[in-house]
Parts: C-alpha cells; structure tokens; sequence
C-alpha cells in the first residue's frame, strides 16, 4: 500500500491520457477554427468552479515533463490561485516552474496578459468564465449559436451602443468582445481591455479554457482580433492615468492599493514578474526602495535590535 | 409610373396550398393568395381559427407542412437558413400583438431601434441615432425618451416604438399579427392612422391579421 495521497497514483499531469487526448482534440478543432468555442467533456477537478479549472485541464493536455510552467493571477505570480494551481501541477507533473515570462513554455492566465511580449513556442492559457460573448444579451443557448453560425453579430453592437447612449463612451471595461479574423466573435475572457491589442497577431498560441461551461477556444499565432467599435466612437484601451509607485512604468497596466483610511493610496504594475525586472534593472517608482540598499544595510544585530 | 405598373404586375408575396397541421388538429389549410406590392392584406377570423398560424406559416416562424410561399420569386421555403433570417431583418417585418415579444425591453428606445441597422451592418453609432430619433418623430414618441428603456413607456407608446423598431431598415414587406390587440379605442385609432400613413408613404406590403372587422376599412388597399 502506497501513502493515501501520493502523487505517484496520479497520471503525469493529473487528468488520465483518454481525457487528455478528448481535451487534446477540442483543442485542436478550436485552433483549426478560430474563435469557434468547441464542446468537450470538462471533468471534475480537485478545485471549486471558477477558480479556473477550465485553464487547468486545458493546461494538463499540453504539459509535457520538458515544459516549464508560470501561473499569474490578475498578472501576479504570488496570489492565491497562482499559487495553488503552480503547486498543484509541481506535484502533479513535476514539471519546472518559473516566474519568469521569458522562460516559461506554458503560461496559465486569469485576467492578464503578460506586459513582457510573447515568443514564438509559448502557450497562454486563458481561464475562461463565460465564453459566450452575447451570453447577457441572449440567454438562449440554442439561439447564441444560431447566431454564431449565421455572423448575426447585430446585437453586440447594441450592447456598445447602450454603453455610449448612457455613459457617453464605451464603458465596458473588461472582456471585451473581438472578432476574430472576420468571422467568429469572442469574448476574450475578463481580460482589461488594455490587453486587447494584444491578443491580435501575437506570436505564441492562446488557448482559452472554460470548464463549467465545458467549451474550448484557441487563438492561433499571429492570427488577427479586432474589438468591436463603432466608427465615430472607435475602440481605445484605459488604464490608471498613474505611473507604477514601485518600478516607475508609465505604460503597464496597474492596480490601486489602498494603503491607509486617509485617502492614501498607491498604483502598482499588476504584472509582478515585469515590475520585479523593471527594478533589478535600476528604474525606481515614487515609493520603491532600492533593493540593494536593503542588501546593503542587511539584519540588524542583537545589539542594534535591544537599542531600538 | 412605368416602373410601377410593371412592379405591380409580378406579386410579391405569392401563397399556393399552404398547410400546417398539429398533428391531427388543422391549422390553416390550403391557403393561397397573391399579394402585390403597396397592397394590404386583411386575414379576418374567429379565435382559432388559424390566422396567426398562417402568419407565423408565412413569416417562417414555423414551417408550412404543404404548400409554395414565393417571395419575389424566391422560394422561401426552400430557402438556407441564412438566407430566409437575411430577409427577415431586411425586407421583411413583424409586428407581434404583445409588444414585449418584438422589443429588448432592457434596451433603451434608441438600442431598439438601432437593432435592426447594427444587424445589417450600420457602425456609425451618430448615425444609428440620427436615424433613431428621426424613427421616433415618425411613430410620435418625443426625442427625449430616446434613452428610455420600453418598460417606461405606455402599451401605445411600446407598440409604436415596435413598428419603428421595424420600419428602420424600409422592409417591403411587414406582417403584423393583431397590432391593436390590447390597446384601448382611441390608442387604436391614432396607431391605425399612424400605420395608415406609413404604409402609404412608403409603399410597403402588409399582411395583417386581426380579429376586429372594424379594423379592416381603416387600411388602404391596392
């Protein structure tokens, strides 16, 4: 008898070869057609719904033991779901990890993508809530794919209409819909819309996952997204008019941190990896500390810490 | 004067044997009739007595069991799926009796409106609006409740701001199933005189079903 729970009982990866080889095929066929959201059987995983077990089985199908693997969550590397679903295949897959753009083969995604652009040979996998981008203006399903099949894309323009007609630009913010080389359109998961741009004509394979609603969606590389727009009201990304308070970055996309009850606040690139580089390189934001000034001072001593 | 008559001489809409059956109960049967354009077909009848299963038949809601529906010599019926929800938002309208059936009523007026030319293909939204407005001037709802949602407007408001939502594109041919269904009398009237109007003005084919013979020497005819 084996240890109850040792990872040895577990296939490479977790999912079994049969799942992994459907999975392989939805994955395939979604690659095959552009931002068509194919069917496949999602299964069970050891995680709630919405914690992105359609990203992680999509992951599991293109492991392979050579690959190393980087998770983000809202771009950072250290957030609970990142963590959870690198350490889940660690044990799973035993495959390398990284923080690293660059160097990761695999990288899984809620939310983001990387400010480091991507390379030719990487895989992003996206974790995919909602795939069906007229999902609240239609709520049949039978329907939304009619419309899928006859391009009867009318009614996502009445959505950005509605945004215009009461907020006098185009409010939606996130998951903002694109169409995909003229034909198909997809909701490119709750990404901001900051990173639509890059989503189009991107070097490296996208791969959107979604396993409550069990469908699979690919962007190929260097395949072309458009946003939606209207001509007099055309598609424009938004970020916080602020520069990164930690690496000093003017052009990545950032979070606000409330830091105190007085109004205090701060704005940080929600990419952790690209705003860790940003600073071993030198740039320094308006809170930064230098981090070799803190090597530099080390610990304090027994005697310095009873001073104090 | 010319191109009208020879327009007029091939019909527009061209009916032969049509059928439905529910299983072994009848829903409409063998019905034919031609219908030319800028002409106005009444279908009168009792309360179960088939006419909005033929309308329904004809505007492809529900497919015809027996029988030929020819529009502008193209046979919808054999028609791709494409082709026929092409020409239904295009040339052809419906005007359901419940307004809430022809609307998005969590979409503004303007939204409603605009439907129709986002769908083939309209991506100017000061244009789209433009349009609106001049559609909502034309039923008679003032240009400030543009960004109203339906749900704010009255039953004679909603069926008006329906017909606009369905004129916009310039169908040529428009069904309407009971239109003035639910409306008080004097709601009727002023709808009737509005449609009236517009269906003089710009020459459209309708086929309209209603219960109320009333309402049938309200329409013009030929």
């Amino acid at each position: 008898m084996r240890d109850a729970g040792s990872e040895d009982d577990y296939n490479f990866a977790y999912l079994d070869e049969q799942t992994k080889r459907m999975i392989r095929r939805a994955i395939l066929k979604g690659i095959a057609v552009p931002g068509y959201q194919v069917p496949f059987a999602s299964r069970e995983m050891p995680m709630p719904y919405g914690w992105g077990t359609g990203g992680v089985q999509v992951t599991a199908a293109c492991l392979v033991p050579e690959d190393r693997l980087k998770v983000i969550d809202q771009g950072a590397d250290d957030t609970t779901n990142a963590v959870s679903i690198r350490r889940f295949f660690q044990r799973t897959a035993g495959v390398a990890t990284t923080e690293a753009t660059s160097e990761a083969t695999v990288i899984q995604t809620r939310h983001r993508i990387p400010e480091t652009p991507l390379t030719e040979g990487q895989i992003l996998v996206y974790q995919v809530p909602i795939p069906e981008p007229l999902r609240f203006l239609e709520p049949r399903e039978t329907e939304t794919r009619k419309m899928h099949e006859l391009e009867e894309y009318g009614l996502m323009h009445v959505k950005l209409y509605e945004d215009i007609a009461r907020h006098g630009q185009i409010a939606t913010a996130y998951a903002y819909p694109v169409k995909v080389e003229g034909r198909y359109v997809m909701d490119p998961s709750p990404i901001p819309k900051f990173d639509n741009p890059k989503l189009s004509g991107s070097p490296a394979i996208q791969l959107f996952g979604a396993g409550r609603e069990q469908r699979i969606y690919a962007l190929p590389p260097w395949t072309g997204a458009v946003s939606l727009d209207f001509d007099d009201h055309p598609f424009a990304t938004s970020k916080a008019p602020h520069d990164c308070d930690l690496c000093g970055a003017k052009d990545s996309y950032l979070d606000e941190v409330i830091t105190d009850d007085a109004g205090g606040r701060m704005f940080v690139c929600s990419d952790t990896d690209f705003c860790v580089g940003r600073r071993e390189d030198g740039h320094m934001g308006r809170l930064g500390a230098d981090p070799k000034a803190l090597q530099a001072v080390g610990p304090l001593s027994p005697a310095q810490e009873a001073a104090q | 004067m010319t191109i009208q008559t020879t327009i007029a001489a091939t019909p527009l809409l061209k009916v032969e044997g049509l059928t439905k059956r529910y299983g072994p109960r009848i829903g409409c049967a063998d019905v034919s009739f031609d219908l030319y354009p800028g002409e106005v077909l009444g279908i009168v009848g009792e309360s179960g007595s088939g006419k909005s299963t033929l309308l329904s038949c004809l505007a492809g809601h529900q497919r015809a069991d027996l029988g030929r529906i020819a529009y502008a010599d193209r046979d919808v019926l054999a028609m791709s799926e494409t082709e026929r929800r092409r020409l239904s938002r295009t040339d052809w309208a419906y005007v359901h009796q419940n307004p809430r059936d022809g609307l998005r009523m969590g979409v503004s007026a303007g939204g409603n409106v605009g439907e129709r030319l986002m769908a083939v293909g309209a991506r100017h939204y000061g244009e789209i609006r433009g349009k609106a407005v001049d559609w909502l001037g034309r039923v008679e709802i003032a240009a400030d409740r543009l960004d109203d949602r339906p749900s704010a407007f009255s039953g004679g408001m909603q069926q008006r701001l329906q017909i606009a939502r369905n004129l916009v594109t310039s169908p040529r041919l428009v069904f309407m199933d009971e239109p003035t269904g639910g409306l008080d009398v004097s709601v009727q009237a002023r709808l009737l005189d509005l449609s009236r109007g517009l269906v003089r003005d710009l020459g459209l084919s309708v086929v309209i079903v209603t219960h109320d013979l009333a309402v049938v020497p309200f329409w013009p005819t030929g």
